[in-house]
């Protein structure tokens, strides 16, 4: 990674860790919630950015992990159990789901995805046995580990905001190694990766069952964080929302998720002056923003620091070691 | 027996307002590549510009032709050149990306600037009833049925028999050729998003007096619309109307029969099957992938 780069992501390290002793209490929730957001957005970001299969399936595997950590720490599993649990049943129906991206690529893959969110929705909402239909579970325990309650915002948030520290170390050693490259392998010419010998087929259900299971575990999270959970926070809205945070952030750069996250949570508190226009200005600028800078936030400041210096060399400060999309011609 | 006319009868009504709106989405995928997310937002805001136009003054049909007119200059013309031409450089998923955007766009601004609350609209006939072997059929469900028919025809006559329509069909299936032999090709793909915004004028006022205009009725209908473009095949107008009309029978059949709960569920599950078995749908032609 280069000099410049290093430093940035040093300094933003910095920010997220002093951050919440300056801010209220709930500004605490939103910083936590962007960690928790952000560790999905990555997930997201790995199965579109990297591999390049669309999923409109994120939130519904959020909304898998919440369940799962909801109802098992309501019947007496411990926190790490759960959150196991939701990571390993969201690996599991994320490498089915995987399945129909083998026969069916883009937009088709785009409706499957939707599809399936859309009927997550109807299990959640319609098995009332297990998950308590629309009016949801309430008052999901917050953990605690050797006598460190995570009872407290700022507790929570350090511990959020420790795991996503832990996923995306992890995220970035997979991508660096030969499984990271396959992905972008996948994604920048499927046929000719298949024609090298690599196997596409468990490649891209890897992808897409990696990218599901870190939906899962923030999911995990989101569900003690919000202490209140309900179907509805899993529908549609939530799979676009990750989307668009993917896609604002800059897709198939490995900091974009981080970007698009903290966007998508900060934007509407700093619009309350638009009061109920927020999402349609939301919506305006994601538009405008597709016109001009299909590439993101992060796209958009590659270009402008590749204006500011023109000798080559450092034009590729976001860019190293295949950590941005590989340059199209 | 009399039950299961009923249901397949208003079940047809419904699939054929489906089917319209799937036709307007499979032209714009043939001509242009467009995937539009907000088809189903461009159907709930025609009822609205109607309402307006009502709330002004004007009755039912002047506005219904403001309505129309508005849709073909917002969501045909703008949307052309506002949303789909600077984007269709850089493929099919950024456009995706913003067709998504602008359905949030168009739901909020319904509900931001007109109501939040499901406003009635105005029927095209009396609702009365009709008796046919012990069923009761409602003249709403023949007039919706009508309307479409007709509107499939028209669109039928002008695709297929006229030289404007040919030009249209030659590019959608090769533009390049199509250029080479002299089509204003621009122009022909600008006609099929004017096409699309009749359609999902014509759909919006078939549909808004049974469902009520709100600005959530998008979701579902972008939905169905998807769907059964998928069933019936995304690159053949006729697959759209097939799968619009299955769509239509099946939701209510299940409704009744299976499990109302699950009543959207059974779509979908079919939508997978056929995205897994069949992936160029029933009447469709499978696209060749290049490398």
């Amino acid at each position: 990674m280069s000099r410049l780069g290093a430093t940035a992501v040093m300094a933003a390290a910095i920010f997220a860790v002093a951050a919440p002793f300056f801010l209220k209490p709930f500004g605490i929730f939103l910083i936590s919630m962007w960690a928790v957001l952000t560790i999905a957005a990555i997930g997201l970001n790995l199965t579109l950015g990297y591999a390049g299969q669309v999923s409109l399936a994120q939130g519904a595997f959020v909304g898998i992990g919440a369940y799962t950590m909801a109802l098992l720490m309501q019947a007496g599993y411990p926190f790490g159990l759960a959150f196991i649990a939701a990571g390993i049943l969201c690996f599991a129906i994320g490498w089915i789901l995987g399945y129909p991206a083998l026969r069916v690529q883009h937009h088709y893959l785009a409706f499957v995805t939707l599809a399936f969110t859309t009927l997550v929705f109807l299990v959640l909402r319609n098995e009332e046995w297990l998950t308590n239909g629309i009016y949801g579970i309430n008052g999901i325990a917050r953990p605690a580990f050797l006598g460190w309650s995570t009872g407290r915002p700022l507790n929570f948030y350090f511990f959020s905001l420790a795991t996503l520290a832990v996923l995306s170390a992890a995220t970035w050693w997979m991508l660096r190694s030969p499984w990271g490259r396959a992905f972008v392998a996948l994604r920048e010419n499927p046929i000719r990766a298949l024609s090298l010998g690599l196997d596409t087929r468990r490649y891209t259900l890897m992808a897409f069952a990696i990218g599901s299971s870190l939906g899962g575990l923030s999911g995990a999270l989101y569900a003690p964080l919000v202490q209140f959970i309900d179907p509805g926070s899993f529908a549609l809205g939530m799979s676009f929302n990750l989307l668009l945070m993917v896609i604002v952030g800059g897709s198939g750069y490995f900091f974009g998720p981080f970007v698009g996250a903290l966007v998508a949570v900060l934007l509407p508190e700093w619009m309350r002056i638009t009061q109920g226009y927020y999402l349609i200005v939301y919506a305006a600028l994601v538009m405008v923003m597709m016109v001009f800078c299909p590439s993101g936030i992060l796209g958009l400041i590659e270009r402008i620091l590749k204006m500011a210096f023109r000798n080559g060399k450092t034009a590729t400060a976001l860019h190293a070691e295949g950590l941005g999309p590989e340059i199209v011609p | 027996m009399a039950s299961f006319i009923q249901l397949f009868a208003s079940g047809l009504a419904t699939g054929a307002i489906y089917a319209l709106i799937a036709i307007g989405f499979t032209l714009l995928w043939q001509t242009s590549q467009t995937i539009n997310f907000a088809q189903g937002e461009f159907v709930m805001l025609p009822a609205f510009f109607i309402l307006a136009a009502m709330n002004a003054g004007a009755p039912f049909w002047l506005a219904a032709l403001i309505g129309v007119a508005l849709a073909i200059v917002i969501l045909g013309l703008l949307f052309k050149i506002v949303i789909v031409d600077p984007m269709l450089r850089y493929g099919v998923l950024p456009l995706v990306i913003s067709t998504i955007a602008l359905s949030l766009f168009l739901k909020e601004s319904a509900k931001d600037f007109y109501s939040s609350q499901a406003q009635p609209f105005p029927a095209l006939v009396p609702a009365t009833d009709i008796h046919v072997f012990g069923a009761v059929i409602s003249t709403q469900s023949l007039a919706v049925l009508a309307v479409a028919v007709i509107t499939v025809v028209a669109l039928h006559v002008l695709l297929h028999n006229t030289r404007l329509g040919r030009a249209m069909q030659a590019t959608a299936q090769n533009p390049t050729l199509a250029l080479i032999l002299g089509v204003p090709v621009r122009r022909m793909v600008l006609y099929t998003f004017l096409i699309n915004a009749v359609l999902v004028a014509i759909a919006s006022i078939l549909i808004s007096p049974i469902y009520l205009a709100k600005f959530t009725n998008g979701e579902t209908l972008g939905m169905a619309a998807f769907t059964a473009a998928i069933i019936g095949g995304f690159n053949q107008v006729r697959g759209a109307i097939v799968g619009g009309i299955i769509l239509g029978i099946l939701d209510n059949l299940s409704a009744a029969y299976l499990s109302s709960q699950y009543r959207g569920a059974f779509p979908l599950l079919i939508l997978i099957a056929i995205i897994l078995l069949r992936p160029h749908g029933l009447l469709g032609r499978p696209e060749e992938r290049t490398v």
